[in-house]
């Protein structure tokens, strides 16, 4: 009972805050929108007993992702009057899709609620179960390959991303390790041989 | 008692309001991209609720490659949108129309 109340109360705040992520006004609440709904659905993964997800969608998609996105749409001065100017032409198509596609789901999941619950909710796992290393065990040896995959998509995401954005500045000052290496005493100082005044 | 027809239903509705999102936003690369989180939180929740009720740590292990996968593709779109701000001075998806698309 006290699940379910829990349910309820976090999937309207999710419903709720993915509402403020496509209607708000300013790309900065949207993005704080989005981050309550991660939290949220972090929440409603423990439910499920999914806990490792739960915390890896905080840290990694709140803490980082999240973070990125905030720090690009801050970045970049957007001007939030201009960009929304075609929210009111599209509404009516959008509104339409949203209705047609609540419509087909309330059939799912009104009058078709046998088919949907295909599955009994399975009984509480108990105390001793560790949803980490279960996930853990798998991963590293059913998994491995994909895992390592998974691995060398971040590398490739890392060097991307700092090869796109990265930019040599005109007039910038920095050290050139390289040179500063192979530089020879002839380089830096020069000898000149002269007559001294006043000895003709 | 909360049923396998509960948690489908929230992520439908997650997806549905995404989708929506899309057409609402569409001339904001960086909504757009929000949006696409969204819809990828929606594929995620299905994930996890099939693979509680079955049973199956499978469905966690994909939703695990899902959110390694969506970072790095939130990484290289921001820095797309960063090269492309600097280019151009905006992002919205009515100036990107040097191919004449």
């Amino acid at each position: 009972m006290f699940q379910t109340i829990l349910f309820y109360v976090f999937a309207a705040v999710l419903v709720g805050s993915a509402l403020g992520v496509i209607t708000s006004r300013n790309p900065v609440h949207a993005v704080l929108f989005l981050v309550l709904a991660f939290v949220t659905s972090a929440f409603l993964w423990m439910l499920l007993e999914a806990e490792f997800l739960a915390i890896v969608l905080v840290l990694v998609y709140v803490g980082a992702v999240m973070v990125l996105f905030l720090f690009v749409v801050m970045m970049l001065d957007i001007n939030v009057e201009a960009v929304r100017g075609g929210f009111v032409r599209y509404a009516p198509l959008g509104l339409g899709i949203l209705a047609a596609v609540v419509v087909m789901l309330a059939l799912l999941a009104w009058q078709k609620t046998q088919e949907l619950n295909f599955l009994a909710p399975p009984a509480p796992a108990p105390a001793s179960y560790d949803n980490t290393e279960v996930l853990g065990s798998v991963l590293y040896t059913q998994y491995l390959y994909p895992f390592e995959l998974a691995a060398i998509i971040l590398l490739v995401a890392i060097v991307a991303a700092i090869a796109l954005t990265h930019r040599r500045r005109a007039g910038l000052k920095q050290q050139d390790v390289a040179r500063q290496v192979a530089v020879k005493a002839a380089d830096r100082v020069r000898i000149v041989k002269m007559p001294a005044e006043g000895q003709e | 008692m909360i049923t396998l027809a509960h948690w489908l239903t929230l992520s439908g509705t997650l997806f549905i309001l995404a989708v929506a999102g899309i057409f609402l936003n569409r001339r904001n690369l960086i909504l757009l991209l929000m949006c696409i989180e969204l819809m990828l939180l929606a594929v995620n929740f299905n994930f996890i609720a099939l693979s509680h009720f079955q049973g199956d740590t499978a469905g966690q292990v994909f939703v695990f490659f899902i959110l390694t996968v969506a970072a790095a593709e939130a990484a290289i779109g921001l820095a797309i949108l960063v090269v492309l701000f600097r280019s151009r001075r905006s992002i919205q998806v009515d100036d990107l129309d040097e191919m004449r698309g």
